[in-house]
C-alpha cells in the first residue's frame, strides 16, 4: 500500500514537472529519502528541511520519494534519473550500492549521496566530520564532569562509530587530561534496552556524563540518564528535547544544511562531483544551542567550546580521523 | 583477576540480571504453554514486538501506564489467537505462521507509529510503571540492592514463573495441557477438547509474549522504538528448550541469558575486545546445551496439527 501510494505521489510529482518545465527554466531536484522516511526527527526530516529551503530561496522545483525499503532505492534513483532530473540527491548509506549502478547508467545527470562515499564522475558524496564534532561535545563533557569519568556508548563497532567516539575522547582529555572514558558498545542501533543497562553499567563506574552514538539503542541511554540523573549526550540531529534538562548538548549533523548547498551548487553552476566534507568551519557539524542547559552551562565551558572551535578551524587542533 | 572475580559477584550485575531478564521471563513461560499444548511458536518475537507497541499506545492515550500494560497483554492474546486459527483450525505449517507473524508484527508496528504519532523510529515518551522499593527487604544487605527496588514488573514476571509452574503440573487442566501435548489422540478418546486447551493455550502464550513487550516499552523504558524487541522473543524460545519446556527451568535460563549479557557489558568496560565479549552470551547458550542439562525432550505432539477423527 505505501509503495502504491509512493509510486502514485511520484507519477503525480512527475506529470507536475513536465508541465512546470516548459515555461521556466527551473532547476529539477529529485530526492530520494532512506527507508526511515518523514517524520524520524532526524536525517530524513532535516534532508527535507534543506529541500524545501531551496525551493524557497533558489525557487528550485523539488520532488521526492520516501522508500519502503532498501530494495526500493535503485528503483526510485532510476525513476528521478529517467524523469530528466538535473539533481538526484540520495539519503543515506543504504542507497551506496544502487547509485554506482545508477550513475553509471545516466552519465549526464547530476547525483548527490549524503553519509557515504561513491566514487563515480557524476555523484558528489557529501560527508561529515563527525569526529571534530564529537571532539566539541567532548570538551563539554570534560568541562563538566565532576566524577572526572564519562561515557561512550556506540550502537556497532564500525569505523563510521570509531569517529564519534576518537573525537569524544580526544576533547575530553583535551580539556581534562585526568578524565577517564569508559566505552561500551552495544552491538546493535536498535536496542534501547541494552543502551540503557550499558548507560546505567557506566554510571555505575562512576560515569556522570554520557555521550551516545547509538540511534534508536542512545534512547535507553538518554532514558538512565533521566532516571538515574546523570547527564546525556544526543547525536545526530538536536536531541535535547528528548529529555529536557538531562541532555546536556547534542552532536548535530546539519544534513539540511549538505542538502541545500548541493542544489545550490546546481542553481550556481559550480556543482562539481567527488567527496564534499562538511565540518565545523561550515557549519556542518556542531553541538546544539543549549536550549534547555544554558543554566546548568557555565560561559566558561561554552568559551572553551568558542575556543577549540575556533582552533580547529585554524587547524591548531587537528583531531584524528580514525577512518583515514 | 580479583577484578573479575569481584565483577561477577557484584550485587549491580544482579541487579542488571534480573532486569535483562524479565521480559525473557514472560515470554518464555508463554512458549511453554503453547509447545506444552503442541503448537510451536515462533512468532513470540512479534508478539513481543505488537505487545511492546500496544503498550505505548494505550499509556498514551490513556495515560496510565497499567492500562497499557493490559492493552500489550491483550494485543499479544489477539496475535496468540490468530497464530492458534491458522495452526489449529487451518492446521497451517506453524513455524510458517510464526514465522509470518514476526513478519506482519514489524511492518504493523512501523505503520501504526507514523499513522498514530505521526513519528518514524521512535514515539514520544509515555507514562511508564516506575520502580517500587519494598520497605523491609531493601535493607537486607546483598539482597536489598539487587531485590529490593525493582519495577513491579519483576516481581509479576516471578509471580508468574511459580503460578505457571502450579497450573502446568498440579492442576487438572495442566494434566489436561500436557496430555494434549503429548499425545492429543488419546486426550481426545477420554474426552479432552484437544482443539479447545490448544486455543487457549496459544492465546496464554501470546499474551505473556505481549507483557514482555509491555516490559521493556513502558517498565524499562517509556516509548516505543522500532524492532526494538532485537531478537527477545528467540531467545526466549532458546529459554524455553533450555528450561526443557519447564517454567522453573526457564526461569533459570532467562537468568542465565540476563547474567551474561549484563557482564557482557561490564566486561567490555575493563578492556576485553567487544566482539569476543558480545559472544558470551551465545557461547554459553551453546556449551549448556551441548552437554550441561542432559537432552532437552519436546512434547511429542509438538509442531503437529491435530486431526480429528470421525
Amino acid at each position: 500500500m505505501a509503495r502504491k501510494l509512493s509510486i502514485l505521489v511520484v507519477v503525480a510529482l512527475v506529470f507536475g514537472l513536465l508541465s512546470g518545465a516548459a515555461f521556466a527554466e527551473q532547476v529539477r531536484v529529485g530526492l530520494v529519502l532512506s527507508e526511515g522516511g518523514l517524520g524520524d526527527q532526524s536525517f530524513n526530516d532535516a534532508a527535507f528541511r534543506g529541500l524545501l529551503r531551496a525551493e524557497q530561496e533558489l525557487g528550485i522545483y523539488k520532488s521526492y520519494v520516501e522508500p519502503f525499503d532498501i530494495s526500493e532505492m535503485e528503483d526510485h534513483q532510476r525513476f528521478f534519473a529517467d524523469a530528466g532530473m538535473d539533481l538526484v540527491i540520495a539519503i543515506g548509506f543504504t542507497h551506496e550500492s544502487a547509485m554506482y549502478a545508477v550513475a553509471e547508467d545516466y552519465p549526464d545527470v547530476r547525483f548527490a549521496i549524503v553519509d557515504t562515499v561513491v566514487d563515480m564522475p557524476n555523484v558528489a558524496s557529501l560527508v561529515f566530520e563527525e569526529h571534530e564534532g564529537s571532539f566539541l561535545v567532548g570538551v563539554v563533557a570534560g568541562l563538566m564532569t565532576e566524577s572526572d569519568v564519562v561515557g561512550f556508548v556506540g550502537g556497532m563497532e564500525v569505523p563510521l562509530i570509531r569517529k564519534f567516539q576518537v573525537g569524544f575522547e580526544e576533547g575530553v582529555k583535551y580539556v581534562n587530561p585526568n578524565a577517564q572514558v569508559l566505552v561500551g558498545y552495544v552491538g546493535d542501533f536498535n536496542d534501547p534496552g541494552r543502551g540503557k543497562e550499558m548507560a546505567i553499567s557506566q554510571s555505575e563506574r562512576g560515569a556522570d556524563i554520557i555521550y551516545h552514538a547509538a540511534g534508536g539503542t542512545g534512547l535507553g541511554v538518554i532514558e538512565a540518564a533521566s532516571e538515574r540523573g546523570f547527564y546525556a549526550i544526543g547525536v545526530d540531529s538536536d536531541q535535547d528535547h528528548l529529555a529536557p534538562g538531562t541532555v546536556l548538548t547534542s552532536m548535530v549533523k546539519a544534513v539540511d544544511l549538505a542538502v541545500y548547498e548541493v542544489i545550490k551548487s546546481v542553481v550556481d553552476g559550480t556543482y562539481t562531483a567527488g567527496v564534499r566534507s562538511f565540518g565545523i568551519a561550515d557549519g556542518g557539524v556542531g553541538t546544539s544551542e543549549f536550549r534547555f542547559t544554558k543554566d546548568v552551562i557555565p560561559q566558561s565551558v561554552l568559551d572553551a567550546v568558542a575556543d577549540a572551535k575556533a582552533k580547529i578551524i585554524a587547524g591548531e587542533i587537528v583531531v584524528t580521523d580514525p577512518t583515514k | 583477576m580479583w577484578d573479575i572475580i569481584k565483577l561477577l559477584l557484584n550485587t549491580t550485575v544482579f541487579a542488571a540480571t534480573l532486569r535483562m531478564a524479565t521480559p525473557l521471563m514472560f515470554t518464555a513461560i508463554g512458549g511453554i504453554y503453547s509447545e506444552r499444548s503442541g503448537v510451536v511458536n515462533i512468532g513470540l518475537e512479534g508478539m513481543m514486538l505488537i505487545g511492546a507497541f500496544a503498550a505505548v499506545a494505550v499509556s498514551y492515550f490513556t495515560g496510565s501506564a497499567w492500562l497499557g500494560f493490559l492493552g500489550a497483554i491483550l494485543a499479544g492474546a489477539l496475535m496468540g489467537f490468530i497464530h492458534g486459527v491458522a495452526s489449529i483450525k487451518y492446521r497451517a505449517n506453524q513455524v510458517v505462521s510464526g514465522t509470518a507473524i514476526n513478519i506482519f508484527a514489524g511492518g504493523l508496528t512501523v505503520y501504526l507509529q507514523r499513522l498514530i504519532f505521526n513519528m518514524a523510529g521512535v514515539s514520544p515518551a509515555v507514562p511508564r510503571i516506575n520502580d517500587v522499593t519494598i520497605p523491609l527487604i531493601s535493607k537486607i544487605p546483598w539482597i536489598g540492592p539487587i531485590i529490593g527496588k525493582q519495577n513491579p514488573l519483576v516481581y509479576l514476571a516471578l509471580l508468574t514463573v511459580v503460578i505457571s509452574h502450579i497450573v502446568i503440573f498440579k492442576t487438572v487442566w495442566g494434566l489436561r495441557l500436557r496430555s494434549v501435548g503429548e499425545h492429543p489422540r488419546a486426550a481426545d478418546s477420554v474426552g479432552i477438547n484437544v482443539y479447545k486447551t490448544r486455543y487457549v493455550a496459544v492465546t496464554i502464550s501470546g499474551a505473556l509474549a505481549g507483557a514482555g513487550g509491555a516490559y521493556l516499552s513502558i517498565a524499562h523504558l517509556s516509548r516505543f522504538v522500532e524492532g526494538m524487541t532485537a531478537g527477545r522473543g528467540f531467545i526466549a524460545l532458546a529459554a524455553v528448550i533450555f528450561g526443557k519446556w519447564n517454567p522453573l527451568g526457564a526461569l533459570g535460563a532467562s537468568l542465565f541469558f540476563g547474567y551474561a549479557d549484563a557482564l557482557q557489558m561490564r566486561l567490555q568496560e575493563i578492556g576485553i575486545p567487544t566482539q569476543l565479549v558480545q559472544m558470551l552470551p551465545y557461547i554459553l547458550t551453546m556449551i549448556a546445551l551441548a552437554g550441561f542439562i542432559g537432552r532437552a525432550v519436546a512434547p511429542k505432539a509438538s509442531g503437529e496439527p491435530y486431526v480429528k477423527e470421525g
